[in-house]
């Protein structure tokens, strides 16, 4: 099992990435925002055994990471760990599904393995598109954004709490699973019973600490949401990125950008 | 408010489990006195400092802040006059980074843009901060961390600072800092403490908390000196 904690350090590596000044990290969150949203959506509207036409989805995270000189191995290595559960979801198509649709070299290839395929794509398409979203603008940014384009400001709030004090818990988590084993036979996992009890004590901490939090927020004059927190700026570089972005995705889902490509890949080899 | 004086009557609370934590405690503290609070621990120092700032209201007796008497109603304005320094910052450091936090009671307090600014840029500059500005809390040292908390109460501009146990936690460097820091404000100080040196350092006069009550009220160099009361008080 990953720890947990490291695994929020490394959330946070990727966030400050976010602190970078690029001309992609400039942008406005609500055009990166909205422009990560319609790419979702564009990857996903795709018929099921899709795989070609995807392909060319993948130049929009490439290039924001390589503009917002985010390295690829970050990115890569979060797909990996993320990658069990869309192998999860897809891996019983091929069973299901074995009509030959197609030869590649020799090779029968089944609908059920070209949807499997697709689905592997599909969600390196759009868990990197989200990541690439956070290492370029930063989780304050993102909820900045959010907010903007007026998510609820009671969801926005949480989202930030969240954030601050998901650190806090994990290494008070981590604490008490220490201070288990310093006290505990070394290698006897713990009962049932103990666990119950660390992660209910957790909890009750996790409560005491809530109601202080919102004490000292009210002692600073809270009124139920954080106001504006950052002043955000539409600028014409960020209608160009938005625009260019929508034309980019419709012109692959539309346009059948991929087949334009290797078209054109074949006449030069001519 | 022209004079800030903090005042307590017949003060007593029970915690909703039915623990009572203040058994009726009284005292007056006149404007710019500092004052320190001790005794052992539960006898009352954190539940009393709530009650300074109405995040606890009194079950019975009232307490007075200036002109105001703590309600319900007033708590707006007794929070902009009273300031109140926790006593574990993270609890009090919420915000993504520094400044945001800094800037969180001002901008609350809805002040014009160049207003927040300048009380960030002051706060932080008074507690010796101004770098951390643009950093996460979670990162910081825990000196770090108390001076980002006290800038964030600053911003706000108090006329009475509260404080629970502000030493804590903190090495002895900083701890050192922490005191020379607090005697340069002009505040009204209420602060609370198992430090009794810093008390010594900081308070002209103590006031002791035995088991929710007022176990003695005097100067802080014959209220220390009692070994027979402190004893008595768990000291
Ligand atoms: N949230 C709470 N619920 C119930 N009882 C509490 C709570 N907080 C404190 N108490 C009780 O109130 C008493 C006074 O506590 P506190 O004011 O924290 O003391 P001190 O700060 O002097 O150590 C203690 O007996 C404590 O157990
Ligand atoms: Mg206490």
């Amino acid at each position: 099992m990953p720890r947990i904690d490291t695994a929020l350090r490394e959330i946070g590596a990727l966030d400050s990435l976010a602190a970078q000044d690029t001309p992609v990290h400039r942008l406005d969150p609500r055009a990166k925002l909205i422009a990560t949203m319609a790419f979702v959506v564009t990857a996903v509207s795709f018929p099921k055994r899709e795989v070609a036409e995807l392909m060319p989805l993948f130049l929009f995270p490439v290039a924001l990471l390589a503009v917002g000189r985010v390295p690829f191995g970050l990115i890569g290595r979060y797909l990996l760990m993320a990658s069990p559960f869309a192998v999860m979801v897809g891996i019983f198509n091929p069973l299901l599904d074995r009509e030959v649709v197609a030869h590649w070299g020799g090779l029968a290839v089944t609908g059920g393995w070209l949807s499997f395929l697709s689905i592997l794509l599909r969600f390196a398409l759009t868990v990197g598109a989200a990541l690439t979203l956070l290492a370029c603008t930063g989780y304050v940014g993102v909820c900045a954004g959010m907010g903007r384009l007026g998510a609820p400001r009671a969801l926005v709030t949480q989202f930030l709490l969240l954030y601050r004090y998901i650190f806090v818990l994990a290494d008070e988590g981590a604490r008490t699973v220490r201070a288990h084993a310093l006290r505990s036979d070394s290698g006897r996992p713990a009962t049932v019973r103990v666990w119950g009890s660390m992660a209910g004590h957790l909890l009750l901490r996790a409560h005491d600490r809530g109601l202080r939090v919102h004490s000292a927020m009210l002692a600073r004059g809270f009124d139920g949401s954080i106001q504006p927190l950052r002043c955000l700026r539409w600028a014409w570089a960020d209608t160009a990125f938005l625009v260019g972005s929508l034309a980019f995705f419709a012109l692959v889902r539309f346009g059948h950008l991929s087949e334009l490509l290797g078209r054109c890949a074949l006449e030069t080899l001519h | 408010m022209s004079h800030h004086i903090v005042e307590a009557k017949d003060l007593e609370y029970s915690y909703p489990d039915g623990t009572p934590a203040l058994r009726g405690v009284s005292f007056r503290i006149e404007h710019g006195e500092s004052v320190g609070l001790v005794g052992a621990n539960g006898a009352g120092k954190s539940t009393l400092l709530l009650h300074l700032n109405g995040c606890l209201l009194a079950s019975k007796g009232t307490v007075r802040v200036g002109d105001v008497p703590v309600t319900q109603a007033t708590l707006p304005q007794v929070r902009h006059s009273v300031g109140t320094i926790f006593q574990d910052p993270n609890d009090q450091l919420f915000m993504p980074t520094v400044g945001e936090d800094v800037a969180f009671g001002p901008v609350n307090m809805r002040l014009p843009d160049e207003e927040v600014e300048r009380r960030v840029r002051e706060s932080l500059a008074a507690v010796g901060a101004e770098h951390l500005r643009a950093r996460p809390p979670y990162r910081l040292s825990g000196g770090e961390k108390r001076a980002a908390a006290i800038a964030g109460v600053l911003a706000m501009e108090p006329d009475i600072l509260v404080m629970d146990e502000p030493s804590s936690g903190l090495d002895p460097r900083a701890r050192r800092n922490l005191i020379a820091l607090l005697k340069g404000f002009k505040h009204t100080k209420i602060v609370a403490a198992h430090d009794l040196d810093m008390i010594r350092d900081l308070c002209a006069r103590t006031i002791v908390l035995h088991e929710g009550r007022v176990a003695a009220d005097g100067p802080t160099a014959t209220v220390l000196a009692d070994r027979e009361l402190l004893a008595g008080c768990g000291l």
